[in-house]
């Protein structure tokens, strides 16, 4: 039992959709020589229970990851912590003389 | 330790995890490398005591369910095993090492299976004391491992009751079928019990310092001594060890001290098995090593 | 003995034979991810037999795990092509191969037949093995200029449907797939 050589490994990321309606989720990788064999196996290694409603396989090299994000100026105004409205709620309460509100706040 | 270093140690020490790209320090990654493939290579020999018996299950049901159950520690070696390449060590390598008697499995794993009375004890209760142990890794700093700790504990639960359901059918039987029982568990109970590893203090641990593992090998003794004595007991079978009880108030299991010069033995390749075993799996490998040449080559 | 039950012993004796044989690479195929797909392989042929073994027990009176094991080795109906230990992967692939084509055509007239039993479980077969087909047929395709497959192809494909006397090769197995049965009397549970 031996991994396919570095030069010609052949990684494939399997994904698996729980249920209809869920979001697939990765669950693990194989090694395969190609697609055909990479079915062949992500089915037995994860479905073999019927436990995937579907199954996503994608060779490692296919992959996109994305991992630094850059945010050096602060760009709040776009999220909700960039809204902290407390303050401003007071004070216009005691401009129009009303301690508590009515109805309960949203 | 350097501040990096220290950092990291309070990062998992506090709940965080890693993932395969991030930054971790040398001890840490060769270590958890080393634990994790031990493990891998336990699943890998873990399957030829079982897989005699493959042959041998006396009813449909049994062959079907020891094929699946032996197939899924296959399964489980292979994600093991991918996740050690992630961590920078090629299968092969894995292999080599295994093959050579470098690197390790557990104790378990070198003991002959000889009746079908083993075949239910290892299902019930060997499988019962490796998911103690695994359930102790499902919160693992090392995120990989950690996931598939989720699918490897998720796919054991049917082992167990495959076990249970083994034992229960011997001991409703004949005469002859609770003697395989009681046999077997005479002669596993040592191993068992050596299993979890010497008792380690745990700030001592380095399993337990960087967070790859969440219980000490006592604690994990103690939690299957607590789930199975009572399970052995209330089928009318006696455990060979006259000095295990519980203690009224700590509830603290009290038994014979385990031989561990045998488990040191056992682990470093000297036990009954342990060269008959090794030879199957370097042979099947030197045999279908044309195979994986003829999938590489295209 | 009934045609049916004979007929249905006929393919059910194959597959646990063959389901059997299979079985025995687990824990050993020449890599991981290959065991488990293969394994899978080995329990849908005991599983087949087991239903096949049922509808034919429900006629003779008895029961699967019976017809199973029970008889004694002159008295299986498999062919010489799956009673065979072969525990090289180029024989074990070229048997796959071999057996897979005769076994679709087989099933083919089974789905056919008037009996409905038959033919619905055989459309149930059917749809499992095409997945046996597909990895029969990924693996032909990658050894196919192999000598080693060929030759293997070459020697196997004159017992596919040799069904006369039976190799020592099934008395062996038989021997050993009964040995924990036979040690307690008929009908003790396991």
């Amino acid at each position: 039992m031996g991994a396919l050589g570095p030069p010609r490994s052949l990684i494939y990321e399997v994904f698996r959709q729980e249920r209809k309606g869920q979001a697939f989720q990765h669950a693990g990788s194989i090694e395969a020589a190609d697609e055909r064999f990479a079915e062949s196996y992500a089915r037995e290694q994860y479905g073999r229970r019927g436990e995937s409603q579907a199954l996503w396989v994608v060779a490692r090299s296919s992959i996109l990851q994305i991992d630094e994000f850059v945010d050096e100026l602060n760009r709040n105004y776009h999220r909700v912590d960039g809204y902290p409205l407390k303050e401003k709620l007071k004070e216009a309460r005691e401009r129009a003389g009303t301690s508590r509100p009515a109805v309960a706040d949203r | 330790m350097d501040q990096r270093e220290q950092d990291f140690l309070e990062y998992v020490q506090g709940g965080g995890q890693v993932e395969a790209g991030d930054w971790m320090p040398d001890e840490y990654r060769t270590r958890l490398r080393k634990f994790i493939e031990m493990h891998g290579n336990s699943e890998l020999m873990g399957v030829l005591p079982e897989r005699e018996w493959i042959l041998r299950a006396p009813t449909l049901q049994r062959k079907l369910a020891l094929t699946a159950k032996v197939q899924d520690e296959v399964g489980h070696a292979q994600l093991i095993y991918r996740v050690v390449e992630d961590l920078g060590k090629p299968r092969d390598e894995c292999f080599d090492d295994l093959i050579s008697g470098k690197s390790k499995f557990h104790n378990v794993f070198h003991y002959p299976t000889k009746t079908w009375g083993d075949v239910g004890v290892i299902a019930w209760l060997v499988d019962a004391a490796a998911i103690i142990s695994q359930k102790a890794l499902l919160k693992c700093s090392y995120a990989p491992y950690a996931r598939i700790m989720k699918k490897i504990c998720w796919e054991e639960s049917f082992h167990i009751l495959h076990g249970r359901d083994v034992i229960l059918t011997l001991m409703n039987g004949t005469d002859d079928q609770r003697e395989l029982v009681q046999e077997a568990l005479n002669r596993w109970w040592g191993p068992l019990m050596q299993f979890h590893g010497n008792p380690i203090p745990a700030d001592q641990d380095p399993m337990l310092v960087w967070r790859i593992k969440s219980q000490g090998n006592d604690e994990a003794r103690q939690q299957f001594l607590d789930g199975y004595v009572p399970q052995i007991w209330e089928l009318g079978l006696t455990v060979p060890d006259r000095a295990l009880r519980q203690d009224e108030q700590t509830r603290r299991w009290q038994y014979t001290e385990p031989d561990w010069d045998e488990l040191k033995s056992v682990v470093t390749g000297h036990g009954p098995k342990t060269e008959d075993r090794l030879d199957l799996r370097r042979q099947a490998r030197e045999n279908s090593a044309w195979v994986r040449s003829v999938l590489l080559a295209a | 003995m009934p045609a049916r039950a004979d007929l249905l012993l006929q393919i059910a004796d194959d597959e646990l034979i063959l389901g059997w044989r299979d079985s025995e690479w687990t824990g050993i195929a020449p890599f991981l991810e290959e065991d488990v797909a293969f394994s899978s392989i080995a329990q849908n042929e005991v599983g087949h037999a087991r239903a096949l073994y049922e509808l034919a027990a429900r006629e003779l009176g008895t029961t699967a795990d019976e017809l199973a094991f029970d008889r004694q080795p002159e008295e299986y109906r498999c062919s010489a092509l799956v009673e065979l230990r072969l525990p090289e992967w180029e024989r074990t692939i070229a048997r796959h191969v071999l057996y897979e084509q005769a076994d679709a055509e087989r099933l083919e007239r089974l789905k056919a037949s008037d009996d409905a039993e038959v033919a619905g479980l055989a459309a149930k077969i059917d749809r499992e093995e095409v997945y046996h087909r597909l990895h029969a047929q990924m693996w032909e395709e990658r050894l196919k200029e192999e000598p080693r497959f060929l030759s293997a192809l070459e020697e196997l494909r004159p017992l596919v449907d040799r069904r006369a006397a039976h190799s020592p090769a099934l008395a062996e197995l038989w021997d050993a797939m009964t040995s924990v049965r036979r040690s307690q009397p008929a009908g003790t549970r396991w």
